[in-house]
This record gives structure tokens, C-alpha cells and sequence, in this order.
């Protein structure tokens, strides 16, 4: 092919996507002169590339569409019906180009129809309009029409010159090609000439408008020759070739790692360097952003707002973020096809959106970010979310499952079937989707690229879908451990920090039966074996209390990977496993070492899934994509499970322990009858349960509770293990301390009232401290900005039967509550940083959807005054902070009434 | 039977054969790269029992699959190192661990006897037929079927 006809195709083609995404914006905001002379710019430089090149029917239907613009620059109004005809213009365009680049020939057909439309359209702008079959979208308020030719001379002139500097030709055929448009518009632009009598008014704007454009485009002319287009392959070639040189320099730091001093170091050292600018700056020419594959999103997503009669709202988050350019290639095709999904079956119409009680536009929601080494890209939409029984229905129809398998499942795994080849649930096929070709296609696609999908759906209140794209094809940092005698890499950057523990030393492993922690700064770190984790125990005695931890950070989780060595940290490149072996989530791919072995990469989110750790209140809150809301389900908990006093186990929330503590019975004091302890330079109560007796010799094991600066120690026989449960009360409790039976490891197990046990170390110790309110009835929502009081009045909660869910703040608290879970109270703390409860329950008062909710304040300065001001803000109790049987019947009673308002 | 085995009538196909577990196996020639001797074999945990590592093969990462274990043969214990033989199947390397290479084989398709019903199901799963040969059968591997590994050991 001709060198001047490829470069005008690539070029174009991108123009004309740009072309798309500006217009569909000028339509929205057709007051933006500068949208508007940035399309004008590119239909123009086409038109006259076409007419240099030879490519008159090209440069016939450019020139339509450029005058109608033409027009619109001079104020002519902006209507659907126009952009609608200006976009089947570029798509006419796009297919005489297509047919261009297989033939290298225009194409045989005429485009008179378009052209003729584009004509009437710019010649009687208004009367077009008023017979448009399309709505008018928002308008600008600028009427004017003024005669086409003097603005298409005018604009042509100063434009021309600037842009194709030295194409003297092109300029010639510009034109003689007026020249020519000029016989054919006088007669009907007199025609159309109703508003004429502006233009003269008009005329001193389209000049500056006109003028301005010659610094945009001097400036774009600029950019343009500081870039140069560069075969994709030739980009390959030299990743390619760059990776090796990596892999290279690091079998030579490798050798040189061995032999001490030898004189290659320094140079090796220069080497290295330089092989790490090469490589960073080679990937940056294969990184784009996302955004890149999203350009005609906005385009699809008008077009199909019209056609299916639905007010669809697009919204793009992080369209910046980075990706190799072949793993976005891959992924563009299905993204739209999502999009396209979410738009015809996932929202509504607007009379459905409006019976529902949602807003009648919908929003289809694109996001990308990278964590923990992936890129995540979600699509969301507010619609009505996946219809489970006909997901089953066609999954049965189909022989994809049997129904007692269908019995089985959860809904998760039921969405999950959409997935599969040929499965379309839409009973109608549209022109838009439902042609059963659909979701599969998009997962094969991402499998190719060694990713994962995930579909999260909550009928009413949409759906969303997640893509989970791996580092394949990149050069990462990695920290290089070993475990049971085979090497391992970590990707820096999910790890946090690394720590040596030592027996006798500030951080050491402690072990709870199984369960191995990390006291780390005053937190206890859940501990995972890697030999362990990935069953590669080979018996040999790692020493349990010494080893290297790797403190990894996965999204809010935080945990420490044991294991038996660290190396160091080398840049490796990310290959893709084996099909056979992808199915292992604990592993993201596999590399080259430097010195030639093969190693797995470990993946760190599968790591934290392994840990099961899933969710906790606080990115419950945080998440604010609706369809993760989804499970009002309750938390898994963790439970330090005891025993003291009885043979029963006894458990309390894991959260609520500070620490755990061995302490040599000599050290126990007793003073003034109560036993004390010198802890950390303080003396620290210690509280027996009824009948735990503080042991004679030996250690003694007690829980460290701790709040604002004060500790007590909580006396117990033996600690036995840590559980993640979720926690159920099953039996209120009779005796003091005792909250009630839960099954914990299916055996019943007496969880204790960490608030009965404070008062008895320190009387005032709920007197300085504001107790947190937010339960409802039979769902309760706890508001409350000390974790530890959170955490003690869940359980309390919980035991009096109430579904609980917390928010540590009062901005979280609204969330949640408008999130669409209902609640059936409040309970709220009144003294918070930033929004205190009173005025969180003037908000909640004021939210026309959240009037009726009974909030009750929980609050120790209960005196006359406080409750006047919080029957004021809109409490209908009021209960103080330790008055635990007095919060338990205000809920009752609250509860009970909206029970009866509801009935 | 979906290897080039499958020709018209009167073809002859070229096998390279393998001792494995003290049977003779023939893989056609067309789906075999080439032979090596497998070094630094790393294990991938969690994998199935048949996925016997990855290793680097002049720059390539390769999945090396246990033919014993494929077979449900016991381990080789006679102590000498195994040999590998390199397949692709859709972009990705793969390597046959066997116990021994053997000669290149060129056999008269028209031969080709379907498996013995008795063959056992773990074998016949990955035959695609039987070759008499003088005092010896060679079982013709199906390299697709023989790389058709379901994870069944997922970790749990």
C-alpha cells in the first residue's frame, strides 16, 4: 500500500474516534467553542487530505458534514437530529475507509442520501429541526444563521495555512473546491435565511473564535512533529529484546553476587542502572491509558440511549490508568460489550426506573485501578440486576445443571453461568445484545490474557462486573523468599514491610493452638505459613518462634506471609502459567530467575482470600458500588476463644483484645486487695472471672484490654485458639459477664461482656468515653467512633437478637442507610468527630426516605439538658452509655413501634 | 482422533517413540519439537499430581507433565534421570516426561489397530490405536488427550 494512503488511514481513523467521543460531548454542552472547532479541525483536515489524495467521495460527504459544522460554529442551534446525522455521516466515512484499506480503492456507492441530508440540514437548520424525529437536546441559545459562505472562506484561509504548512497543492484544491460549493449554496442558503438579519452582529465572534484557532493549531502542530509513529511490531521486537537483556544482567549480578570483590562490580553496577532506564522507558512506550479503549463508549452509549428510549448516563473513573497497549487491545472489544449489556438488559426504562422509586436516568459506571499488582476494571450499572430464576431457568434448559445442583447454589454461583457459550437470558434479541454470543466471549477474552472475571448482581439495585487483569506481559519488582526449599517471588508492591522474628525479642510468633499472630506496634497480624498455605511442608523443623515475615497489604487486608528465607528483590518478568496451572489462585504467573530457574509468583489476593477475612464493617462501608452492598449478611468475626473458670470455652471478639500476655506469676502483685501487674511502665488491673483463680507459679496468661491509654488484664486459665465465625448468639446469657451461647467450632461457647469486666478494673471507664448508638429492631444500624466500643456492643446486640451493623462514623452511617439495606433503627453515638449524632439525626430527620427511622442515642452525659437537645435534633430515646438492660428495652420499644407502623 | 495419524488410507506416519514404565509409546512426529533432558525442574505447589513442573527451556517456560503419573504408573525408581519430550498445543509449551527416547518409527497408517478392549481405561483414555511391531505393541499417544489435565487436586 501506498505510504501516503496508510498514513492518511491510521490518521484518520484515529481523528474520526475522536470525532465520535467531542461530538457526543458538544451535543451535551453545545456551548464549548472549543469542542466544536476541534471537530471542525478534523472533518477538515480529512476533507482536504481526501481531495490531495484523490478520493472524491470521501472528500464529498467531509465537506456535507464540515458545512453543516460550519453552521453550527456560526450559531446555528445544536439538535439531536443534526449530530445524529453528522455521526452516520463519520460512519459512512469509516466504511468507505474500511473498504479503502482492503482494496486501496473507494469503494463503489453513492452517498447523495447523507449528502443531501447534511445539505437540507445546514441549509435550513431550523425548519429541519422542527421536523426532527428527535427530541432537542439542551440548546444553545444562539440562533443566529449567518450565510455559510462567508464563513467557510473566512475560516478555511486562516485554518489552511498553519496546518499543512508547505502543501501548497492541498491549499489550491481547498480552494477551487469553494469555489465551487459557493455556486451550488447561494440559492438555497437564501432560502433558509430566516434569522439572517444577526449575522451581521455575529460576524466579529466566528473571527476571533477563528483566530484562536490558529494558536491551537500551532500548538498542535508542534506536538505533532515532536512524535513520530512506530511500528507495533518494531515495539515488540525490542520488549522482546529488552526483557532478555534483564534477564541477563541479572544472571550477571547473580555471579557476581558470589564472587566478592572482582573488578566487574562498578561497571555491573552502571549496567544495571542502565538496563533499568531502558526497560521502564521501552514499557512506558507500550503503556496507554485505559481511557484509550473507552473512547467510544460514550458514542455506543448515546447511540443506544436513543434507540432503546432509556436516559443512560455514563460515568468513567480513572480512565488514566496505565496498561500494556496489547492487554488493552484485548480487552476493548469486550468492555464494550459490557457496556452495551448494562445498557439494553441491565437498565430500566425510565417508567420502570420511576415505578421502582429510582431516579429515571441510569448510570452505567466504568472504573479502573490497580491493586495489589492487578488492574481492576469494573463496570456497574443501577439497573435491575440479573434475574436469578430465569439465569436458572435457561441454565436448566440448557443441560448446564441439574436442579438438585440448582438447589445447591448460590446466587452468586447461579449469576455465574452467564458466563457460559451460548447463554443468553434476554427473551427478546434486540439489535443491541441478546444474541447469546455475549458474556462467554468477553470471558474468553479475558482469560487469553490470563485474567478473571467476577459478577456481582442484587436484583433492583444493579449489577456489576469485575475484571481482574494480572501483571502478564510487565517487568515487576519482586522480593524473592523461600519456603519448604523451593523460591517463591513476591510482588513488591503489595508488600508493606518485612519482619524478623525472634524468640524473646519485641516481635515474636505467638501461637494460639493453630493459629499463628504477630504482635506488630500494638496489633496482633494474622500469620500464614507459605509452606503451609501451598501444603509444601516437608516436616523439616522450622523453628516456630523464629522466621521472616512478609507483611502484605491486599485492599485493607493486612497479614504476614512466613516464610523460611528472603534473598532479595529482583525485576522479573511476569509470564503468563501454563492454561493447567492457572487454576491455582495463590499463583499470578511464573518467571526466569537470573540464574534460570523457573519460580512461581505468588499472588497476594489470593493469599487474603485463603485468609477468608472477607470483608470487614469498615469496607463494607467504604465500598461504594451499590451491588457490594448486596449482602446484609452478617460479618465473619474473630473470635480469641478461652477458657477460664469452666471446662466451656469462653470467646471474645478478637478486635477487642489488645494483646495477649504471658506473665510471670512473680510479677502479680496484690495491692489493696486487687491483683496488679507493672505493665509497660503502668500498673495495670487485673480482673478474675468467677472462679478463675490467678495462678501460683509458672505464667500466667491474661487478655490485655486497652482503650485511651488505660490497660486491664482479664484473667483466664488457657488461651486456645483464634476463630473466624460468625458470630450467633444463640442463648442470652444468665450469669454476670456472660453475653450469651454461640456455636463457635461446633461446640456451644459462653461469650463474654467485655463491658461487664472494665467497670471492675476502672469504675469511670464508660464514664469518659461517649458509648456508640445505631441499632434498629430487628436490623440495627450502630454508629460509633470508638472501634472498641463497637465491638463490644455488637455482641450485646447481637444477643438480644438484633442483626447488627456498624459504621465508625456518622458519614458512614449515611451510607449505609441510603445504600438501600433497611434498617429498622439507629443507634448512635452523640460525641463523633465531624458530624456528632445530634446532627446526624437531624440529617437522618431531614432525608424525606429515612424520616420515619427511630434513632436512639446512646450517650453518658445523660443529664435533662443533653436529652432536651436530643429530642430537639429528632431522637426518640435516649439511653446512657452502660445502661446496657435500658438500651436493650429502648430498642424493644422502638422496634415494637415500627413493627406496628409497618403492619 | 484428531492427530495428523488420521489420514487418508495408505499414508505413513512417522513416530517418535518412548519407553514409559517398560511400554513402548509412539507420538507422532508432526506434534513433537524436539527432545531434552529436563534440568532444574521446578515443582508448582497445589498443582495436579500430573503437572510434574515448570522449567526453562532456552528462554520458554515449559509445563512438564509426568507421564507416569498420566498413565498411573508408579514412580520411576530404576535412578536414571528422565528425558523429555517437548510438545506445543496452542501456543504453550509442554514437555512428556519419559523414561527413555527411542527410535524415529515410520509406520504404514493402514496398520493402526484400535485400542484393545481390555487396555487399561487410564491408557486407552490417551491411545489413539496400537501398532503391531515385531515382538512388541507401540500404543500411538494422543498428545491433545494426553494434555487434556483437568485440575483435580484444586487446592481445597
Amino acid at each position: 500500500m501506498d505510504d501516503l494512503l496508510r498514513e492518511f488511514l491510521t490518521e484518520t481513523n484515529e481523528s474520526l474516534d475522536t470525532v465520535d467521543n467531542q461530538l457526543v460531548r458538544f451535543e451535551q454542552d453545545p456551548s464549548d467553542a472549543k469542542i466544536l472547532d476541534n471537530i471542525f479541525r478534523l472533518v477538515h483536515t480529512i476533507k482536504g487530505t481526501c481531495g490531495f489524495l484523490g478520493l472524491p467521495r470521501l472528500e464529498a460527504l467531509a465537506h456535507a458534514g464540515e458545512t453543516l459544522m460550519g453552521k453550527f460554529r456560526d450559531g446555528m442551534p445544536v439538535t439531536a437530529g443534526a449530530v445524529s446525522l453528522i455521526l452516520s455521516s463519520i460512519d459512512r466515512i469509516k466504511e468507505i475507509l474500511a473498504g479503502l484499506e482492503a482494496t486501496e480503492t473507494e469503494p463503489e456507492g453513492s452517498d447523495e442520501d447523507l449528502i443531501e441530508k447534511l445539505h437540507e440540514m445546514a441549509e435550513g437548520g431550523s425548519h429541519a429541526e422542527a421536523n426532527s424525529e428527535h427530541a432537542p437536546v439542551p440548546v444553545v441559545a444562539a440562533p443566529a444563521v449567518q450565510p455559510a459562505i462567508t464563513a467557510g472562506t473566512l475560516i478555511d484561509q486562516v485554518l489552511e495555512r498553519p496546518l499543512r504548512p508547505g502543501e501548497v497543492s492541498l491549499d489550491d484544491l481547498e480552494r477551487a473546491f469553494r469555489e465551487t460549493a459557493i455556486e451550488v449554496e447561494p440559492a438555497p442558503a437564501a432560502r433558509a435565511a430566516t434569522p439572517a438579519p444577526e449575522a451581521a452582529k455575529k460576524e466579529a465572534k466566528p473571527r476571533k473564535a477563528a483566530a484562536a484557532d490558529v494558536g491551537d493549531v500551532q500548538e498542535a502542530d508542534k506536538i505533532a512533529n515532536q512524535s513520530i509513529r512506530v511500528n507495533v511490531d518494531t515495539l515488540e521486537h525490542l520488549m522482546t529484546m529488552v526483557s532478555e537483556l534483564v534477564l541477563t544482567r541479572n544472571q550477571l549480578l547473580e555471579i557476581s553476587r558470589r564472587n566478592e570483590d572482582t573488578e566487574f562490580k562498578v561497571p555491573l553496577q552502571r549496567l544495571s542502572n542502565v538496563t533499568a532506564e531502558l526497560q521502564e522507558g521501552v514499557m512506558k512506550t507500550r503503556m496507554q491509558p485505559i481511557g484509550n479503549a473507552w473512547q467510544k463508549l460514550p458514542r455506543i452509549v448515546r447511540d443506544l440511549s436513543g434507540e432503546l428510549g432509556k436516559q443512560i448516563e455514563l460515568e468513567m473513573h480513572g480512565a488514566d490508568t496505565e496498561l500494556d497497549r496489547q492487554v488493552l487491545d484485548l480487552i476493548k472489544d469486550p468492555l464494550t460489550h459490557m457496556v452495551r449489556n448494562s445498557a439494553d438488559h441491565g437498565l430500566e426504562t425510565p417508567a420502570e426506573r420511576a415505578a421502582s422509586g429510582k431516579p429515571e436516568q441510569g448510570t452505567i459506571r466504568l472504573s479502573a485501578y490497580h491493586e495489589g499488582g492487578h488492574i481492576i476494571i469494573c463496570i456497574a450499572d443501577n439497573g435491575r440486576g440479573l434475574n436469578t430464576e430465569r439465569i436458572k431457568a435457561k441454565a436448566l434448559q440448557n443441560g448446564l445443571v441439574s436442579e438438585a445442583e440448582l438447589e445447591k447454589m448460590t446466587e452468586a454461583q447461579i449469576h455465574k453461568f452467564i458466563f457460559a457459550p451460548g447463554f443468553s437470558t434476554a427473551a427478546t434479541v434486540t439489535s443491541v445484545s441478546g444474541r447469546g454470543v455475549g458474556m462467554d466471549v468477553v470471558r474468553t477474552n479475558i482469560d487469553q490474557i490470563g485474567g478473571t472475571i467476577d459478577i456481582k448482581s442484587v436484583a433492583g439495585e444493579g449489577s456489576s462486573v469485575t475484571i481482574k487483569i494480572p501483571l502478564t506481559l510487565a517487568i515487576v519488582s519482586a522480593l524473592i523468599v523461600e519456603a519448604g526449599g523451593d523460591r517463591f517471588a513476591i510482588p513488591q508492591l503489595s508488600v508493606v514491610e518485612l519482619v524478623r522474628a525472634r524468640a524473646n525479642s519485641e516481635h515474636r510468633i505467638e501461637r494460639i493452638k493453630d493459629t499463628a499472630v504477630l504482635r506488630l506496634r500494638n496489633k496482633l497480624l494474622p500469620l500464614m505459613h507459605l509452606k503451609k498455605l501451598l501444603k509444601i511442608d516437608d516436616g523439616s523443623s522450622s523453628d516456630p518462634e523464629n522466621g521472616f515475615i512478609v507483611v502484605t497489604q491486599v485492599g485493607s487486608q493486612t497479614f504476614g506471609i512466613v516464610v523460611d528465607g528472603v534473598f532479595h528483590t529482583e525485576e522479573i518478568v511476569v509470564k503468563p502459567m501454563s492454561t493447567k496451572l492457572r487454576h491455582i489462585d495463590m499463583f499470578s504467573g511464573n518467571t526466569i530467575l537470573g540464574d534460570g530457574a523457573v519460580i512461581m509468583i505468588i499472588d497476594p489476593n489470593g493469599f487474603a482470600k485463603a485468609l477468608g477475612a472477607a470483608g470487614s464493617s469498615a469496607q463494607g462501608m467504604a465500598d461504594e458500588n451499590a451491588a457490594a452492598h448486596a449482602n446484609t449478611g452478617e460479618q465473619l468475626t474473630s473470635l480469641l476463644v478461652f477458657r477460664a473458670g469452666s471446662s466451656q470455652p469462653k470467646a471474645v471478639p478478637l478486635g477487642l483484645v489488645t494483646r495477649l500476655e504471658e506473665i510471670a506469676t512473680d510479677k502479680i502483685e496484690l495491692s489493696n486487695g486487687r491483683y496488679m501487674v507493672q505493665y509497660r511502665e503502668q500498673l495495670m488491673p487485673l480482673v478474675q472471672m468467677n472462679g478463675v483463680n490467678v495462678q501460683t507459679s509458672g505464667a500466667q496468661p491474661i487478655l490485655v484490654f486497652a482503650d485511651d491509654g488505660r490497660s486491664m488484664g482479664l484473667v483466664v486459665d488457657e488461651i486456645i485458639d483464634i476463630v473466624e465465625e460468625r458470630l450467633h448468639i444463640e442463648v442470652a446469657g444468665s450469669s454476670e459477664g456472660i453475653l450469651g451461647s454461640a456455636v463457635i467450632k461446633g461446640q456451644a461457647t459462653e461469650v463474654i461482656d467485655v463491658g461487664h469486666f472494665l467497670p471492675m478494673a476502672f469504675a469511670d471507664w464508660f464514664s469518659r468515653k461517649e458509648m456508640r448508638p445505631s441499632v434498629s429492631a430487628q436490623s440495627v444500624l450502630l454508629v460509633d467512633d470508638s472501634a472498641f466500643f463497637r465491638n463490644m456492643l455488637a455482641p450485646v446486640l447481637k444477643a438480644a437478637g438484633y442483626r447488627v451493623r456498624v459504621a465508625p462514623n456518622a458519614q458512614e452511617g449515611l451510607t449505609a442507610l441510603r445504600s438501600g439495606q433497611t434498617f429498622d433503627v439507629v443507634l448512635t453515638d452523640i460525641e463523633m468527630p465531624d458530624m456528632n449524632g445530634f446532627e446526624f439525626a437531624e440529617t437522618i430527620r431531614a432525608d424525606q426516605h429515612l424520616s420515619a427511622m427511630p434513632i436512639i442515642a446512646l450517650s453518658s452525659m445523660v443529664s435533662p439538658a443533653a436529652i432536651e437537645r436530643g429530642r430537639q435534633a429528632g431522637f426518640h430515646d435516649y439511653v446512657a452509655k452502660f445502661d446496657r438492660p435500658g438500651l436493650i428495652a429502648a430498642l424493644k420499644e422502638q422496634t415494637a413501634g415500627e413493627t406496628r407502623r409497618a403492619a | 482422533m484428531t492427530t495428523k495419524t488420521d489420514t487418508i488410507e495408505g499414508t505413513v506416519v512417522e513416530y517418535v517413540t518412548a519407553v514409559i514404565g517398560g511400554q513402548l509409546f509412539g507420538l507422532p512426529i508432526s506434534r513433537v519439537q524436539d527432545v531434552f533432558m529436563p534440568e532444574r525442574l521446578t515443582r508448582v505447589p497445589l498443582s495436579s499430581a500430573e503437572i510434574a513442573g515448570v522449567l526453562n527451556l532456552r528462554g520458554r517456560i515449559v509445563t512438564v507433565v509426568d507421564m507416569r503419573a498420566r498413565l498411573g504408573l508408579p514412580k520411576n525408581d530404576d535412578g536414571k534421570p528422565p528425558m523429555a519430550v517437548g510438545v506445543d498445543l496452542r501456543g504453550e509449551s509442554y514437555g512428556l516426561l519419559i523414561d527413555q527416547i527411542g527410535e524415529v518409527l515410520r509406520l504404514p497408517d493402514d496398520s493402526r489397530e484400535e485400542n484393545p478392549v481390555n487396555l487399561d481405561p487410564r491408557m486407552a483414555k490417551l491411545a489413539g490405536g496400537v501398532h503391531r511391531l515385531d515382538g512388541q505393541l507401540m500404543v500411538v499417544l494422543d498428545v491433545d488427550r494426553v494434555l487434556e489435565i483437568v485440575p483435580t487436586t484444586l487446592a481445597a
